[in-house]
């Protein structure tokens, strides 16, 4: 076992994005359950300082397949299409009209039931395209033109991610207000 | 000699072989120390037979000009009559800064405000909070070797959730010049449900509500077989029971028609009329009303007080440990029914209003079997026994997370985030920044954490420079900053420029103005070690040390020796060997380079230790899963 190997290998689990969340946190507390510092703690400094290097690495391997959309961007990343490429980073214009449709709607949004409509609206295109992205990056290793493919879906997904985060502010506010 | 020894299931069949290691809560109104004994993880009392020493600690001058000092119920019962001098809820300044406590003026206190942390003007000397907390641990160890006739092995000493990074240095540093060995930082909420056995089979989302004296937690553990995951962490280091207190007594001043206002009262006064409100609260907890009398210098006060207006007095703060309740779950996405049990900790939840209203707000009766004072130490002390490796069969494994979000200033006073709280730790985050000058050959980095988008509302936790960067244009350079959290959330933060490898680091000693040596002074001054002569302290603490390197040898070989080939175990051998030579003989300098020799001579073996653990963890998995 190495270190530096990549974050399936790491944790013992298929390189695929069909991975449940109870799948990544049996592999990631069994991987802890031997390398966290804790079970150091009466050894010397050489096995602590080991243990460290270890645990932060578990932990980061955890953090990004436990979250979807950074384990799709690592997985295009894996299969040669990585998410933030220099190139190819232009949105299709049919998206970038419907974000700004949705910004409207939240401007112009009233009342809370407003902003959850639109906030199902969202969420909705969101589980879609995840689902898209589970088609390709499912199972088999993907292909490279799959992987562009999903790249594209998971810039998408960002754009939407950061508009939801907003949504939820608002929900937030209005769920403030409807308390005082 | 003992013929015949019995032992009972999973303990140590030698006694030798059993290592001394304690849990501390060191709080904010009272600290206790715990360890596990016959099993179970029970409260040291001290001569008196008493659990809890006050967290209080007085100053005095004898004739000759000498510092006395009273720590626990002595120093609090000379609180009244000596507030200057006696430092009681040391815990709230600890890592604090003058401008951070937004109540100093109600505190008798002569504050000095020095860099990075406040301290507090005595008659012997100005005293810092990591001086003061360090005589309460130390009196703490000293029970705790008193009762086991024994040198301790280390300790684990609780820390609020919400505590940042310079208070938990401030605790460590406190730990350290009190001469524990810290085994670890643990959350005070983690060690609560520790206690109450939560870890046994207890499978959901439970949240601990701690409500001290001077600080409250909300945490949300996820447990499951043994792991605790701290999923969320909130709460408010500057509100408490204390606070109660404070708005009794201002009630209380209100109800007897005095003019005057908390603030304008002499340091004597305040004192007073602070201890009369705390006992009033408490007798209240079992009485519906109170008679709340206190002597001050214009006169007796004397008025009445029910439980319905304490209730009513303690409302607006217990609302506002309920926001933070709210902010918490709606942090994790969780709604209060789907909290599977609430754990209360505390002194300050044995006040009805308090129960009834976290009862109300999850719609479930808290869990308040255990003693609340007790709790965490006890928890603490099942952690420490487990790190120190008594309980060999063991699987507690705590996965914790980081409270605060860590950052470094930018461009404008703006912050960049580096490693965004709740992150499980240990973690490790790296960030590219650049020059914004031609021939720019320096680079400040200030390191601060907080929640807030502006630098002035982060805490700041250090700064320093990269220097001799090559000249270069604008944007060339690519200055990596690399920050390090450890398992008790303690951080260190690197920066190197990419291209010409200069380099530049500094383990995150918050900017208290206290330097390793400004420490070790304190500690020759000492009063740990007051009898006992340093050079001798020294040896055996050397002592330990390498008994300590030894044992963990002797227990790895025996447990993968046959990782190593034969010179390579020869190797190790000889250096074990050289330990115990000088060890007998005395030579400091001598016993600390040859643990040293050992530790570095086992660095691979530990490596390889670790390939095999993953890997039998791997094997393990994929045999589940047939």
């Amino acid at each position: 076992m190495n270190i530096d190997a990549d974050d399936f290998t790491l944790l013992g689990l298929p390189r695929t994005f069909e991975l449940t969340r109870a799948q990544l946190d049996a592999a990631w507390k069994a991987l802890q359950a031997r390398v966290h510092p804790d079970r150091f703690a009466a050894e010397g400094g050489a096995s602590q300082r080991l243990a460290m290097q270890w645990a932060v690495r578990v932990n980061e391997a955890h953090q990004r397949l436990k979250d979807p959309l950074t384990r799709a961007a690592y997985l295009c990343e894996l299969a040669g299409a990585p998410v933030v490429a220099h190139d190819n980073t232009a949105m299709p214009s049919e998206f970038l009209m419907q974000q700004m449709m949705w910004r409207e709607a939240l401007e112009e949004a009233g009342t809370a039931a407003q902003v959850q409509a639109l906030s199902d609206e969202v969420t909705a295109q969101r589980q879609a395209r995840l689902a898209r992205i589970s088609d390709l990056l499912g199972a088999d290793a993907a292909s490279l033109e799959r992987a562009a493919e999903a790249a594209q879906e998971v810039r998408a997904l960002m754009f939407i991610d950061r508009l939801l985060e907003e949504v939820d502010t608002r929900l937030q506010r209005h769920e403030d207000e409807d308390g005082a | 000699m003992a013929l015949l020894q019995i032992s009972e299931p999973g303990q140590s069949p030698d006694p030798h072989q059993r290592r001394i290691a304690v849990g501390i809560d060191l709080g904010t109104t009272h600290s206790l120390v715990a360890a596990v004994r016959n099993g179970a993880a029970e409260c040291l009392p001290d001569e008196q037979g008493r659990v809890i020493l006050p967290s209080a600690v007085r100053y005095q001058l004898d004739e000759q000009g000498r510092t006395r000092r009273q720590i626990g119920f002595d120093a609090l019962h000379a609180q009244a009559e000596d507030p200057l001098n006696t430092v009681v809820s040391v815990k709230r300044f600890m890592g604090r800064r003058l401008a951070d406590l937004p109540d100093a003026g109600k505190l008798p206190y002569e504050f000095v405000d020095q860099p990075g942390m406040v301290a507090v003007q005595t008659v012997a000397g100005v005293k810092s909070p990591i001086e003061v907390s360090a005589e309460i641990l130390a009196s703490l160890r000293q029970r705790a070797e008193d009762t086991f006739n024994d040198d301790l092995f280390g300790a684990v000493i609780t820390v609020p959730a919400y505590f940042d990074d310079a208070q938990r240095q401030a605790t460590k540093d406190a730990a350290q010049m009190a001469g524990l060995n810290v085994l670890r930082l643990l959350n005070e909420p983690t060690a609560a449900a520790i206690a109450y056995g939560l870890d046994n089979g207890s499978e959901g989302l439970y949240a601990i509500y701690d409500l001290g004296g001077g600080t409250f937690d909300i945490s949300l553990l996820q447990l499951s077989r043994g792991v605790f995951e701290v999923v969320a962490t909130g709460g408010d280091s500057a509100l408490g029971g204390d606070d109660i207190d404070h708005v009794l007594a201002d009630a209380a001043l209100a109800d007897a028609r005095i003019d005057t206002p908390m603030q304008a009262l002499s340091p004597h006064d305040k004192r007073a009329l602070l201890v009369a409100a705390r006992r009033a609260k408490e007798k209240l907890s079992t009485d519906g009303s109170v008679h709340l009398a206190c002597a001050l210098s214009g006169g007796m006060l004397s008025v009445t007080v029910t439980r319905e207006r304490l209730t009513e007095l303690a409302k607006p703060l217990i609302d506002k440990t309920l926001a933070a309740v709210k902010r918490v779950l709606r942090d994790a996405k969780v709604k209060p029914d789907e909290v599977k049990g609430v754990v209360m900790v505390g002194g300050s939840t044995r006040t009805p209003a308090v129960r009834d209203a976290v009862g109300a707000f999850f719609g479930q009766a808290p869990l308040t079997d255990l003693n609340p004072d007790e709790v965490v130490a006890l928890g603490a002390a099942i952690q420490a026994n487990q790190l120190a490796g008594n309980n060999v069969q063991g699987e507690l494994l705590l996965l914790d997370v980081l409270p605060l979000s860590l950052g470094l200033e930018t461009m404008g006073g703006l912050v960049e985030r580096i490693i965004p709280r709740n992150t499980p730790i240990p973690s490790a985050r790296a960030q590219d920044f650049t020059t914004f000058k031609d021939g720019q050959t320096a680079l400040a980095v200030h390191v601060v954490q907080g929640e807030r988008e502006q630098v002035e509302h982060c805490r700041s936790l250090a700064r320093f420079e990269l220097r001799g960067i090559p000249p270069m244009a604008a944007g060339a350079a690519r200055i990596r900053v690399s920050f390090q959290v450890d398992a008790d959330g303690l951080l260190s933060v690197s920066a190197k420029e990419q291209l010409s490898g200069v380099e530049a680091s500094v383990v995150v000693k918050p900017s208290y103005g206290l330097s390793d040596e400004q420490v070790a002074h304190m500690l020759r001054e000492g009063f740990t070690t007051a009898a006992e002569d340093m050079k001798d302290r020294a040896l055996r603490e050397a002592r330990v040390e390498a008994e300590r390197m030894l044992e963990a040898t002797r227990t790895a070989l025996a447990a993968d020796g046959d990782l190593l080939s034969a010179e390579q175990r020869t190797e190790i051998e000889q250096l074990m060997t050289q330990i115990g030579q000088r060890c007998d003989r005395g030579d400091l300098v001598a016993l600390e380079a040859a643990t040293k020799a050992l530790a570095d001579g086992t660095e691979f073996f530990a490596a390889e230790r670790m390939n095999r653990g993953i890997r039998q963890a791997l094997a393990g998995r994929s045999l589940d899963q047939i």
